[in-house]
């Protein structure tokens, strides 16, 4: 008896011990994960400074591309063109997403609030390019033609379910007894809604704003049959115009190295651009409401 | 129905003063005046050329001309829905393509180039020489290595590897596939009954590449690739290319001389009224280069804007003076002098104006 | 709160006075409440938008064909045949390749995040594994070819094919271009990553300490809680996050494009070029010369969207039900 307890408490021991290394090999599997995960951006960023540090002059930001296969030159009417989209694309975007999400805080339960917040999810999960179909049977094919406006209310689309869920977020965030408080004091309900409730989520949907820019400005495909891309400097909102991203495209797929220099080195300010934009929006937040975001 | 202006889509901006010496202020100045004269969209094919003869006749005449380089299938396109003012294409328009426009087009012939055959052997040290059929077999995969007796036997003596051959190929409607399968098929009976010639075929095998500038890029950067591209992207991206069997059974390069050979037949040849869509592949003539086409500008014989068509004729009595010249240093061949002068004719059966 | 704004206001005066003032307030809220309506509706307007233009722009196309669009292998713009089948085939097989390579790491980073990590180390990979959704896919398209495609093409593809001697494996064969499906898989797995990965360590969050605790109670050991206590309770969410992962990737147009190679054809080999349903109309629509490429091209357009909705929707509503909880 006792000599088959032995054994049991024996067999329970290994089994302990095998589930302990278990345990410990899953556990080193997940740092391994960790560090496999974090790679790309770090290969990614590497490759990115090396191969397009050494371009970024201050002619790149005022110069215009230079002939085909010649040095130097930069890309400073994609940049503004870039800078114009993204401005096209909040005047769209941004009042129906703010609207939008005024609605959605202020109508919880409805069941039409409920609808629209489900259909702003399935909108931001549409593939951009179905919006860019989309702006050019609206904007390009009537008119005939490519416009920066097209590529900018693509952009503007893709930035409304960001912003609508940020801005309800902030707002339900807001204190009820604020808005009573308003109220209270003869304030119309509008003007409460307005004044008072957005105006105290704020920081808030800046930042959902900031982090819908950073996500619309490096896109591409929208802007490949809108906005399509000009060689020259065009500030023009019904003709097409330059943008970043498509010029970054152009210059990958053609042979001459040194338009690939200019990719690398567009591609460097591009995500610079964004990275800045997100962390400003970070930032904005973290200034506000001080929790570490995690 | 607003008409937009249109203006090209990739790379290489001429800003106004495209040479060397003006890649400054002067450009960027002068590029951000000033509103757009003439748009035009098409062929990459003639692009090097054309790109240079927009930048200077900015600079001489103060004429600015955008064109977008979307390809043949693009530029016949846009003529026949009448958003650009002149299209480029190397495959001359089919009979129901002319159908579709809005008007009678003409087709104006601008240079001569070459389809070159290019690859990405880095053990090659000279040109390979290629026969028509060798080419189809490897664009339809019955070829597959580089060591392939058939490469071998028409290259005696050279170290051919043992890699697989990687086609690459146009995606977009191109009139240099136009040219490329217009001469297979006439070499190969087997090209004839498969693929055919179209400015889109099927492919058997292959990558697709966007426009000549796709191509020559992945050519470029894939070891053991092979592609067709004009001569002036090869040239400028120092990319080898292969010397073709042309009629007469010899091995020739491309080159000015070879093109402005296999023209110098037909040119001779054409009727009082033809049309120019004509197709120079596999001429006869000793030197002549198998793969060589007539690039042509596509308008309309009517031009009701008259300060528009005004700029067009001129620019284009320009392009068959003064820019003739240039052609050789980008390696296209100009038109055969009797050529340009008949055009000039032809240019003045263009109606300008109202009443037109 | 009517009353007491009334209250408020006619202080003063007597009623007569008020009204205006009174009417003045509720043409005011009035106009609010219908702003706010109209931008709410601009959303659902907006997709139905989308879609008819989609499908109106497709309906040549597919009446032509019928269901067949669907499995035709052909997408020959030449002849005017125009099967989908290659391009559902590629998006189908790129993402699939995508999801086989991300959910394991993205699982494996969110587990170590969120129970793993010591607390220097969770902020850091956290921000850098979040940070790779913020890249811009034509970035990663630059990046894919000139950095990815050489890997593949040299170290990788001789030593699956060779090394591991897997080269007589149809999943294998073929000439080795770089541009390829698994290039495009590759691309793909690491833009999908942070999306996963997010959703997962989000959805980990929101177990109860209660269960964690009560496993170590029993005598689990680390791996083991996470495994049977953890884990199981957040099932659904994971399993929505993957499927938010899947709904990216099969819509990425631009990294796609740059490494795929784009040719219509299906073929059993990663080392093959193929064709995705967003690369396909990123690559021709500017260049559609008749009106049944471009209608057919919108024809894969409306697929991609079908296909994209269901996806995204399926995805919300697991993830819905395990964050949200018992909650409105």
């Amino acid at each position: 008896m006792a000599c088959l307890a032995g054994v049991a408490r024996a067999g329970a021991v290994s089994r302990l011990t095998r589930r302990h290394t278990a345990s410990f090999i899953m556990l080193a599997l997940t740092y391994v994960a960790a560090v496999l995960a974090t790679l790309p951006l770090l290969f990614i960023l590497f490759h990115l400074l090396k191969k397009g540090a050494a371009f970024i002059t201050p002619g790149f930001f005022t110069e215009m591309p230079s002939p085909v296969g010649e040095t130097g030159g930069g890309m400073s009417n994609a940049i503004v063109g870039t800078l114009i989209l993204v401005g096209i694309a909040s005047a769209f975007g941004l009042p129906i997403g703010i609207g939008a999400g005024l609605y959605l805080a202020e109508r919880r339960g409805h069941w039409f609030a409920a609808m629209v917040r489900f259909l702003s999810d399935v909108l931001n999960g549409l593939p951009s390019i179905v919006l860019g179909i989309f702006a050019w049977e609206f904007l390009v094919r009537p008119f005939g033609g490519f416009s920066a406006l097209a590529g900018g209310i693509a952009l503007g689309a893709m930035m409304i379910p960001l912003v609508t869920r940020t801005t309800e977020e902030m707002v339900r965030l807001v204190p009820v007894s604020l808005r009573e408080a308003a109220l209270a004091l003869g304030y119309t309900k509008w003007r409460t809604s307005l004044a008072v409730v957005l105006r105290t989520a704020l920081p808030g949907i800046v930042t959902g704003a900031l982090v819908a820019i950073a996500r619309i400005a490096g896109e591409t495909a929208p802007l490949l049959f809108t906005a399509l891309g000009n060689q020259f400097w065009s500030t023009k909102l019904n003709a097409p115009i330059a943008a970043l991203p498509l010029q970054i495209f152009t210059y990958a797929i053609s042979p001459y190295d040194t338009a690939h220099a200019q990719a690398w080195a567009g591609a460097l300010v591009l995500i610079a651009i964004v990275f800045l934009v997100s962390l400003a929006a970070r930032y904005v937040t973290r200034a506000r409401f001080g929790a570490a975001a995690d | 129905m607003k008409r937009l202006s249109l203006v090209p889509f990739f790379l290489a901006a001429i800003a106004c003063g495209g040479d060397k010496q003006n890649t400054g202020t002067p450009a960027t100045a002068s590029a951000r005046s000033g509103a757009v004269d003439l748009t035009g969209a098409g062929a990459t094919f003639p692009y090097p050329l054309y790109s240079k003869w927009f930048a200077d006749y900015a600079n001489a005449k103060g004429i600015k001309i955008n064109y977008q380089s979307i390809g043949s299938g693009g530029g016949i396109r846009q003529i026949s829905e009448g958003t650009v003012d002149f299209g480029a294409s190397d495959s001359p328009m089919k009979d129901d393509e002319l159908a579709k426009a809005k008007g009678p087009i003409l087709h104006i012939p601008t240079v001569l180039g070459a389809v070159v055959v290019t690859y990405n052997v880095p053990e090659l040290t000279k040109p390979l020489n290629l026969s028509g059929d060798v080419v189809a077999d490897i664009f339809t995969g019955k070829i597959k290595k580089w060591n392939d007796r058939r490469i071998a036997a028409l290259n005696p003596g050279v170290q051919l590897p043992a890699s697989d051959i990687l086609v690459v190929h146009r995606s977009d409607g191109s009139g240099t596939t136009y040219v490329f399968t217009d001469y297979l098929t006439a070499v190969s009976p087997s090209w004839k009954a498969g693929p055919g010639k179209g400015k889109e075929v099927t492919w058997p095998v292959g990558l697709g590449g966007k426009g000549n500038e796709g191509v020559s890029g992945q050519v470029k950067q894939t070891p053991g690739a092979i592609g067709y591209i004009e001569l002036a992207y090869a040239k400028q991206n120092n990319l080898p290319f292969a010397a073709i069997k042309n009629a007469s059974g010899k091995f020739v390069l491309p080159s000015v001389e070879a093109v402005t050979a296999a023209a110098a037949a037909t040119a001779d040849k054409l009727p009082e009224n033809t049309d120019y869509r004509v197709s120079i592949v596999n001429a006869a003539g000793e030197n002549a280069y198998p793969i060589s086409s007539f690039t042509w500008i596509l308008v309309y014989q009517q031009q009701p804007d008259s300060v528009k068509g005004r700029k067009l004729v001129d620019f284009l009595r320009w392009a068959l003076t003064d820019g003739e010249k240039q052609a050789t240093t980008l390696d296209y061949a100009p038109l055969p002098e009797t050529m340009a002068s008949r055009l000039q004719q032809r240019l003045g059966t263009i109606k300008i104006g109202a009443g037109a | 709160m009517e009353a007491t704004t009334a209250s408020v206001g006619s202080r003063r005066t007597t009623s007569a006075p008020d009204a205006p003032r009174l009417d003045l307030r509720a043409l005011g809220d009035r106009a609010y409440q219908i702003a706010i309506t109209s931008f709410a509706v601009a959303i659902p307007l907006l997709l139905v938008l989308i879609a008819v233009s989609i499908f109106a722009a497709a309906w040549p196309a597919l009446t032509r064909s019928g269901l067949s669009f669907l499995t035709q292998s052909r997408w020959d713009v030449a002849s005017g045949e125009f099967g989908a089948a290659p391009a559902i085939f590629g998006t189908v097989v790129s993402s699939a390749i995508a999801l086989i390579i991300a959910t394991p790491l993205a699982l494996g980073v969110s587990i170590f995040l969120s129970e793993i990590a010591p607390g220097w180390l969770r902020q850091p990979v956290a921000f850098f594994v979040d940070l790779l959704a913020a890249v811009p896919s034509v970035v990663y398209g630059l990046w894919g070819i000139f950095v990815l495609i050489p890997i593949l093409r040299d170290p990788v593809g001789p030593f699956l094919r060779d090394t591991l001697h897997l080269g007589g494996l149809p999943l294998f064969s073929g000439p080795n271009y770089g541009y390829s499906m698994l290039a495009a898989g590759v691309i793909l797995a690491i833009m999908i990553l942070p999306y996963i990965a997010a959703v997962t360590r989000e959805v980990l969050r929101a177990v109860p300490r209660a269960q964690r605790e009560a496993a170590l109670a029993l005598g689990a050991t680390k791996w083991e809680m996470i495994r049977d206590a953890v884990i199981p309770y957040a099932r659904s969410g994971i399993v929505g996050g993957i499927i938010l992962g899947l709904g990216r990737a099969l819509g990425e147009t631009m990294a796609v494009t740059m490494v795929i190679g784009n040719r219509p054809e299906i073929s059993a080999s990663l080392f093959a070029p193929g064709y995705t349903m967003a690369s396909l109309i990123a690559n021709e629509f500017t260049e559609a010369t008749n009106d049944l490429h471009l209608s057919a091209l919108m024809a894969v357009g409306a697929v991609l969207f079908l296909v994209t909705l269901i996806v995204n929707a399926i995805a919300r509503w697991l993830v819905w039900r395990v964050s949200r909880g018992p909650a409105p």
